[in-house]
């Protein structure tokens, strides 16, 4: 069952100009764009832990749900403007709504969550308007899982074999990494008496996770190579142990402050690492051209045209 | 509404919303034509005022200008082939010295690789500012001053085409040279290329032209002719710039089979919604458990 470490093909049987990539790699810059890959998906997953706490009364959870929800929603915004150099280009994208391409239906998510979500944790904070406030958490969770998942469309929409060809589970990944950072996060800041949903939903983000990512390496095989390889390789396999370990501390030692912080820690931790060699799995894929001309070689074959037809 | 987002696509600009618009134009780059004199290259940045992007040697034959980029617009690209029979390697003069099965045949292949201006151009779908746009002529252009800099076209192209610009930020690639065509000039390259290796016309004409051409050359013999990028069923729809190649794609840098990125977008959301959806269920369930 390994067969994914073994390229598909023989190099010889691949040729390229002078080893150059045939795509270009993306542009985006490290850490913003992980980081806010990271920060999506907390932020989303934790308006839905807030909203579930606010359902059955459990108002020190709610706190810390709708405090990660807005600063990590206005932290990505921030690191998406980093990214791009000036606020005003942030603001460009809302001149236009275009549902082709999901970073301006991420801009508009984006923009509309962390509204909802500043003003949700707003009137947490100072005990006003505690019905609008309440609406407004309503609204941040309704668009949450949207704005944890989208992120995966994101970095799919691109001609990078490892982020294209996995369209499929990298939504389903970065929705288990969401929901486990946020469990993680509550872990820490919430107290032991409140912590029963963070901790369930902890260990189901990270049981998704896993099968997302088993999954997907199994169905990439060959593509699939870049998310076992090199740097990207092993920040991967940090984040599972990570995030195995916070789980299972999650779930076995919930009654213990320290360790329920130590397992927090390491889920949080797990996600940050998830996104960061997700990006720099895509980079590796995108320089080696190897990547780009073998599937579609291999694809030619298969339609039963070895090569372009004559006239 | 069908084939928006992949497949073949009749009228290009009517589909951009064009009622009454000129006929498609592109470009044919027949490279066994190709002389490898960079002319291209230098019409190209002195029209279109692009400027420099370093000056550096490369090691890949004559080839200094190394890939398309924001500020290469066209790129000639050089591939040295040598087939030198294997048994006749390592003996010199061995052989009667009339005999060819001594020499190594070198083949060099030249190409001057352009942006596609496909028919179903993933730069122009993922752009978030509405920067890339379709022109009447059925060409993609970026809006400097709209673009935003947020480097989505890059990756998403599947021909690495375009490319940020690092001091500024902004995507910058071929225009076709909007302003020429729209003055009823040819673009610059077309202008300036002393072969024809580069023609500029209406897409359908070109692509008839194209078909004789390399019916005539794999008549004369000359077997590694093909066209690449001409038909309107493959991956992107067409290219609005296509080429007659002598070897596979990939020996010129070129994707052999690119597919729009954007024709698995409706796949993707689904995939998106689904896994949104579980996430919400998994918090629902979370939260059903009781405190502790």
């Amino acid at each position: 069952m390994r067969r994914d470490l073994d390229p598909v093909v023989p190099e010889a049987e691949f040729s390229s100009y002078y080893g150059r990539p045939v795509i270009k790699p993306p542009v985006w810059k490290q850490p913003d764009v992980p980081a806010y890959l990271f920060l999506g998906g907390l932020a989303g997953a934790s308006a839905l832990l807030a909203e579930g706490a606010a359902l059955t009364g459990q108002p020190a959870l709610e706190r810390v749900g709708r405090l990660a929800a807005a600063g990590g929603s206005g932290l990505g915004a921030l690191a998406l403007v980093h990214d791009l150099g000036r606020p005003e280009r942030f603001l460009n994208m809302l001149r236009v709504f275009k549902p082709t391409s999901p970073l301006s239906v991420g801009s508009w998510l984006l923009a509309a969550f962390s509204g909802l979500a500043t003003a949700a944790s707003a009137s947490t904070v100072t005990g006003r308007l505690p019905a609008l406030g309440r609406l407004a958490g309503s609204g941040a969770a309704l668009l949450g899982p949207a704005l944890a998942t989208y992120t995966a469309a994101l970095v799919a929409d691109t001609a990078v074999p490892a982020w294209h060809e996995a369209y499929r589970e990298l939504p389903f990944w970065f929705a288990g990494s969401s929901a486990s950072a946020a469990g993680g996060l509550a872990l820490i800041g919430a107290p032991v008496a409140q912590t029963g949903m963070a901790r369930r939903l902890a260990v189901a983000g990270t049981a998704l996770e896993t099968a997302a990512e088993r999954l997907l390496r199994r169905r990439l095989g060959f593509l699939g190579e870049p998310y076992e390889q090199g740097r990207p390789g092993r920040l991967l396999r940090a984040a599972r142990a990570l995030s195995l370990g916070g789980a299972a501390g999650a779930a076995l030692g919930g009654r213990s402050r320290p360790l329920a912080v130590v397992s927090g820690a390491a889920l949080v931790g797990g996600s940050v690492l998830t996104r960061f060699g997700v990006f720099q799995a895509g980079l590796a894929s995108a320089k080696d051209p190897r990547y780009t001309v073998v599937p579609q070689r291999h694809r030619l074959a298969a339609a039963g045209e070895g090569a372009a037809i004559p006239g | 509404m069908s084939n928006r987002l992949a497949g073949p696509l009749g009228d290009v600009a009517a589909d951009a919303g064009y009622d009454e618009h000129p006929v498609r134009v592109g470009f044919f780059t027949d490279t066994s034509l190709c002389i490898g004199c960079k002319a291209c290259e230098v019409a190209c940045k002195a029209w279109n005022s692009v400027p420099d992007d370093g000056f550096e040697l490369t090691g890949m034959s004559y080839d200094n200008t190394a890939a398309l980029g924001a500020s290469t617009w066209r790129h000639v690209a050089f591939v040295e082939q040598s087939s030198t029979p294997a048994t006749d390697l390592g003996m010199p003069g061995s052989g009667p010295p009339d005999s060819q099965a001594g020499d190594s045949e070198v083949r060099w292949l030249m190409s001057s690789d352009v942006c596609k201006h496909c028919t179903h151009a993933a730069c122009l779908d993922v752009c978030p500012t509405g920067s890339l746009f379709r022109t009447e002529f059925g060409t993609v252009v970026v809006q400097e001053d709209i673009c935003n800099g947020c480097g989505y076209c890059v990756p998403a192209c599947p021909y690495g085409v375009i490319d940020v610009r690092p001091d500024d930020g902004r995507a910058f690639k071929c225009t076709l040279c909007y302003d020429r065509l729209s003055d009823g000039q040819e673009p610059a390259c077309a202008k300036a290329c002393p072969t024809e290796s580069i023609q500029f016309g209406p897409l359908d004409e070109l692509r008839e032209r194209a078909a004789d051409r390399v019916e005539q050359l794999v008549g004369d013999g000359v077997d590694g002719a093909r066209l690449y990028g001409h038909d309107p069923t493959d991956g992107v729809g067409g290219d609005g710039a296509f080429f007659l190649l002598l070897d596979e794609p990939e020996v010129y840098g070129l994707p052999p089979d690119p597919v729009v990125t954007t024709r698995d977008l409706p796949s993707m959301w689904r995939h998106v919604g689904a896994a949104a959806l579980t996430l919400a269920a998994a918090a629902a369930l979370s939260a059903l458990g009781g405190r502790r």
